[in-house]
């Protein structure tokens, strides 16, 4: 008993020397959440139900009014190539065709057969017009709610002030450089940088939180004839009712590239420890190399 | 490009109507009990908002003629079939009569002549359909509200139905004709008309003649076409489906505000 503790004693402090005492801080609040995984479901509704219902008139247009033979920006269709008869998906950019059979306008179902349709069957909400609206705007009215209960705990608790805004020395070009040389490295955080987020994680959070998301909303309530009755200036904020429906979709689609990049980041960073602070709010902090 | 030709619109108001109840279908496999909850709960939340939103009865926006749009595509039916119509279009509605009863004190039976001599309403407004399109027109019609006013609403009334005679479901007891209804709340806003002219002319057979409603701050499908006969009453159970419409009865919202 007495020589096995001896040989152990001094092999202590080594130990400790090549692998300290991981840290577990605390890192996410029960507001916060709870808050990003009824966020997380409520986004997933609106984009399939959203595309749904793009599915309906697939082509965008600018000014108040747009239909079947107006000019279009942006546009998918189904047309039938003569020689083959096989149907074409083809998407419209400014003027521009191209053809995206299998992907837009055109998809192959299980069996192999094409099915026409602007977003593949696989990627929208099953069902009917009726349905598609009512899931969209119900899950707007929970967006909403979920995204007011989060503002007044982030204003109220210091969330925003000490997590998210930047301060003026991370915002400065030989950080922000710094910052982006660790992204394209996939680098990961670690000592006290991984004690808070950085500086490009913060302005992403900020700017779909502040931007992104008020936009979506503001160009849905657009499109609505009982709001723009009331409130007739929202047409004139976005350039028109199809305006607002253009802007709509393009920022459901930078929301989409933020969450694909989110996702890829908390795979990268560290899956298991970024799902387990996302979900128990504990986060294990890497030592700092070398140390 | 020239090797393709362009077919059909992938999707139009039609096949909406054909996935429309195989779409409920498919959702059975979730708790259809708090799903529909759920989704009512929005539907709710929109009208009571968007009602607060309107309590002082603004406007619609109107355009001049140079916003208007060059093109104006019809929304639903574009000529109703059956003889009875046909009898109309061919003698230019000279024998067409629109109905007013209910609850109302004074029942109406008016000619086109006689509706088209009370005071009217013309407004240059957007046309917002529930599948994403938009177009710019002008309206030329008698408020609603005036028309009730002559029949005098009793106190109990509530709902305006608005029957319409194109039978979009041929059923043997007739149920299958489209309807729509709003509420007074709508009914009475100064916008509210029933129009008989579009774009400076007669009101087209593609667009409702020789009357079609324009409820402007509801989507496409509110605004009923060639309407006969409006009906005034305290409930709309005991109509068709029961549900204010004839998309209602078939899953759509009966409030359309958005």
């Amino acid at each position: 008993m007495a020589s096995s503790e001896t040989t152990i004693e001094p092999n202590a402090p080594a130990q400790q020397a090549v692998a300290p005492q991981r840290e577990v801080m605390y890192r996410h609040t029960v507001a916060v959440r709870l808050t990003h995984w009824i966020n997380a479901l409520i986004i997933v509704l609106l984009l399939i139900s959203g595309l749904r219902l793009f599915n309906y008139h697939p082509a965008l247009y600018w000014g108040d009014y747009g239909y079947n033979g107006v000019p279009s920006l942006f546009s998918i269709a189904a047309l039938e190539d003569i020689d083959t008869d096989e149907p074409v998906g083809v998407t419209t950019i400014m003027g521009h065709n191209f053809i995206t059979t299998g992907v837009l306008g055109v998809a192959y179902d299980l069996q192999g057969e094409p099915v026409a349709g602007a977003f593949p069957k696989w990627l929208i909400l099953p069902g009917g017009l009726a349905l598609a609206r009512d899931v969209h705007f119900a899950a707007a009215w929970l967006l909403v709610l979920n995204g007011l209960a989060y503002l007044l705990f982030g204003l109220f608790t210091g969330h925003f002030r000490r997590n998210l805004v930047p301060s003026g020395a991370e915002l400065r070009p030989r950080h922000m450089l710094a910052d982006i040389w660790n992204h394209v490295r996939l680098r990961r955080q670690r000592g006290a940088a991984a004690r808070h987020y950085n500086v490009l994680q913060k302005l992403a959070y900020v700017i779909v939180v502040f931007v992104l998301l008020p936009v979506m909303v503001l160009t849905g309530l657009t499109m609505s004839p009982a709001v723009t009755a009331a409130v007739p200036f929202l047409f004139d904020m976005f350039g028109g009712r199809q305006s607002a429906r253009t802007i709509h979709f393009l920022v459901a689609n930078l929301l989409v590239l933020f969450v694909l990049i989110h996702i890829v980041q908390a795979i990268v960073t560290g899956m298991f420890n970024n799902m387990r602070s996302m979900i128990t709010g504990r986060y294990v902090v890497l030592p700092e190399e070398g140390k | 490009m020239s090797l393709i030709t362009r077919r059909s619109l992938i999707a139009g108001g039609s096949a909406a109507a054909a996935t429309l109840v195989s779409g409920c279908d498919q959702n059975s496999l979730l708790n259809e009990q708090l799903l529909r909850q759920i989704l009512d709960f929005g539907q709710l939340m929109s009208l009571h908002a968007q009602r607060l939103l309107l309590s002082g009865q603004p406007l619609v926006r109107e355009y001049t003629e140079a916003e208007m749009s060059p093109d104006f595509p019809p929304n639903g039916t574009e000529r109703p079939s059956g003889i009875a119509y046909f009898r109309h279009m061919i003698s230019n509605f000279a024998d067409f009569r629109l109905t007013v009863d209910g609850m109302v004190h004074k029942p109406l039976s008016l000619t086109l002549d006689e509706i088209k001599a009370m005071p009217s309403r013309t407004q240059i407004t957007m046309h917002n359909c529930d599948e994403g399109w938009s177009a710019i027109g002008k309206w030329t019609g008698v408020p609603l509200a005036h028309l009730l006013q002559t029949a005098e609403l009793m106190p109990q009334a509530r709902y305006i139905v608005f029957h319409c005679m194109d039978e979009m479901v041929r059923t043997p007891d007739n149920s299958g004709f489209y309807y729509e209804s709003i509420d007074l709340f709508d009914a009475m806003h100064p916008q509210t008309i029933l129009a008989y002219v579009m774009n400076g002319k007669a009101l087209p057979v593609a667009h409702g003649a020789p009357l079609r409603l324009r409820v402007e701050r509801q989507v496409g499908y509110k605004h009923a076409k060639y309407i006969n006969r409006i009906e005034v009453t305290d409930r709309l159970s005991h109509i068709a489906g029961g549900r204010g419409g004839f998309w209602e009865d078939r899953g759509y919202q009966w409030y359309a505000g958005l």
